[in-house]
């Protein structure tokens, strides 16, 4: 099969010309010579069945980031038929560079002039058939986004391989090449017309507010609770309505089949198997949601502007603006808020902002301590634990940034574009949602589950046993772990909670009420007179920072592709658990005393 | 003269760039290499990094960066650069 390599710098709208291309028929593919994955479609142009793969974008074929690594290793170990480079052409002055070093590649190439409209509003020409000549590339104008010259592009690319042979590039030109700028320079000369003095252009005029330096930052964080909002006002019902769904079934459907079984097959297949789906299939609607939103900041421009306001202060972390950007995200919901640190490039900061972002207090974790809050305290002081657990749980980021920053070093200097304000198109933000749901599903689903199991597993075996009880093998790790767990305050039966807590912090005080044999209604006097205010703030602080959920640590695989890594982000926020609710108990009850 | 002198708003040409050859080469594909000209367009608070133009692309970048780009002597003072201020 022929096969086509896209390419391109970032922000040209690569991606939406591939979408346009391949329409939504990609899969993820694993490439020869290369560790990270790739998009890729067949597609029918012409009478044949032709490969198209979406390479990273890059700015330079020379360089020595991961992506530049990616683009190399392929076209050294990969045969391909035709380049299809994508430019923005309201930036050739500089994005001409790249596609100089990709035509010393010796493959056969189309150029697409993307970004037309854009160019012709802020005054830029171009003169196509000079590039043509001087490049000896075919050179497409057109808008990806809006559609326009997609049909002339797509009979280009079916003409151009016409005859064509697969090879490999020629690995000279992935050397730097001193000549290339006097050719750029000269080139961008003839060919690009740019006006003198532009305009004041409309994100010039945004940018004053938005990057304004005392009102930037308070928009920024009203944007981003706005969004926070969004997501969850329209999330919230979905995520009931999941619920719901999975309630009737298993009401309707499952409970009467498995009728005739045994109560321990049961119990196996509705409260571990099913509860296994259910809490795969309820994140869903966020995960879509949050990419619809997350597609509006970040094809918009906004996200990099807020790198621009918040780098002062975590750069000085080890991080950057859009790290911040993620770690509120987090708030909401930690997985989508790990799947979005796709955007960044170097590894190092990616890895500590996920490192970090499973210390924002999620909704999940939020029902807990409203929950244990009202229980345990009284209604004037309860908002005040709640603030001082929203305060811990940036301190524990902040530390844990400041403690790894030297381990999980950002290697690549900031240096970002400031895109112009872009519209995005629903298109492709609904592309977007979609695509990361169903690779959730496919990545973490498999996992989630087998936790969800192991977990019911290990609370309800002995059979006979009363669930969740000191009896079960959930019970006995209880007691073996006391040693550790004594000394924070929390006994055993609410360890055992804890271990529930691992699968999801939804069903802790669902988890809380087997254990004490209550009813909810009834479960918060109980606790009340179990526990101390102190035993429950510590037991709080414990449930803020250990691991958040199951689905948190799929994500964090699906995302590094290390175990090391995951194993890293489930022993430290123990560790680190752990030491504050033990310097937290110890100093409170001695003071108390 | 570096980068991180320009004062807001101002013009000048950029002499040569300095540091190491991977942060070079990536500077020269966002475009910023010797006789460009380049503009500051705003610095972020509390030593924040600056967002600079070049062509009709902007960008940004921290000021540890920006001092590894020398400048011409400056160019002229402008005030007619659109987003100043």
């Amino acid at each position: 099969m022929k096969r086509i390599a896209l390419l391109g710098m970032p922000n040209t709208g690569k991606s939406t010309f591939f979408n346009r291309l391949t329409g939504s028929v990609t899969r993820v593919g694993n490439w020869p010579g290369i560790t990270v994955e790739l998009l890729d479609a067949r597609i029918l142009l012409g009478t044949e069945m032709v490969e198209v793969v979406d390479l990273p974008g890059i700015y330079n074929l020379h360089g020595y980031s991961e992506d530049e690594q990616v683009v190399r290793r392929f076209l050294e170990h990969n045969a391909v038929n035709l380049l299809a480079v994508v430019a923005n052409a309201a930036q050739l002055d500089r994005q001409l560079s790249l596609v100089l070093q990709l035509k010393e590649l010796g493959l056969p190439m189309v150029l697409m002039l993307n970004m037309m409209d854009e160019a012709k509003r802020l005054g830029i020409e171009v003169e196509q058939e000079k590039l043509e000549k001087a490049l000896g590339v075919p050179v497409i104008p057109l808008s990806a986004k809006h559609g326009q010259g997609f049909p002339w592009a797509k009979s280009m690319l079916e003409k151009s391989l016409q005859g064509s042979e697969a090879r490999t590039a020629n690995p000279s030109a992935f050397t730097h090449d001193e000549e290339l700028e006097h050719t750029l320079e000269k080139l961008v000369n003839e060919v690009v017309h740019t006006p003198i003095q532009l305009a004041p252009t409309l994100t010039c005029r945004i940018d004053r507010t938005l990057l304004h330096s005392w009102l930037g930052l308070p928009i920024f964080l009203l944007s981003m609770y706005l969004l926070f909002e969004a997501v969850y006002t329209v999330g919230t019902p979905l995520q009931n309505g999941v619920a719901w769904l999975l309630g009737l079934a298993k009401q309707q459907l499952i409970e009467p089949a498995l009728a005739g079984t045994s109560p321990v097959i049961q119990s196996f297949l509705l409260e571990g198997v099913y509860n296994g789906v259910g809490t795969v299939l309820s994140f869903l609607p966020i995960i879509v949601l949050f990419f619809l939103f997350m597609g509006v900041v970040e094809d918009s421009g906004y996200l990099s502007r807020a790198a621009f306001l918040m780098d002062a202060f975590m750069g000085r972390l080890g991080l950057d603006g859009r790290s911040f950007v993620m770690q509120l995200m987090g708030f909401g919901c930690n997985v989508p808020a790990l799947m979005g640190t796709r955007v960044m490039r170097s590894r190092g900061l990616r890895l500590l902002t996920m490192l970090i972002i499973p210390f924002s207090l999620c909704s999940a974790r939020l029902q807990v301590f409203v929950f244990l809050t009202t229980a345990v305290f009284s209604p004037r002081t309860a908002p005040f634990v709640l603030f001082s657990l929203y305060v811990m749980s940036f301190f524990a980021a902040f530390l844990t940034a400041l403690l790894y920053r030297r381990r999980l070093p950002n290697s690549e200097p900031l240096l970002l574009e400031l895109p112009p304000y872009r519209l995005p198109t629903p298109r492709q933000m609904l592309h977007r949602g979609w695509h990361e749901a169903t690779h959730f599903v496919r990545d973490a689903g498999g996992f989630i589950l087998l936790g969800v199991v192991a977990v019911w597993f290990l609370t309800h075996y002995p059979f006979n046993a009363q669930p969740a009880g000191v009896d079960t093998l959930a019970g006995q790790i209880a007691g073996w772990m006391s040693p550790l767990f004594a000394p924070l305050g929390i006994d055993n039966l609410m360890s055992i909670a804890l271990l529930f807590g691992f699968v999801a912090k939804e069903v802790v005080v669902g988890a809380l009420a087997v254990i004490y044999g209550a009813n909810q209604g009834a479960l918060a006097g109980i606790i009340a007179t179990h526990l101390t205010w102190i035993d429950a703030y510590s037991f709080m602080l414990f449930v803020l920072i250990y691991t958040p959920c199951l689905s948190t640590i799929a994500v964090m695989k699906q995302e590094s592709k290390s175990w090391m890594f995951t194993a890293l982000a489930i022993a430290w926020p123990l560790t680190l658990a752990w030491l504050v609710s033990f310097t937290f108990y110890q100093v409170a009850t001695r003071l108390a005393a | 003269m570096t980068l991180e002198q320009l004062p807001v708003g101002h013009k000048a040409r950029i002499a040569s760039l300095e540091g190491d050859e991977s942060l070079r080469a990536r500077m020269f594909a966002l475009g910023l290499r010797a006789g460009r000209e380049v503009a500051v367009i705003r610095r972020a608070r509390l030593g924040g990094p600056l967002q600079i133009r070049i062509g009709s692309t902007d960008l940004m970048l921290r000021r540890s960066e920006a001092r590894l780009i020398r400048l011409e002597q400056e160019a002229k003072g402008d005030h007619t650069t659109s987003a100043a201020g």
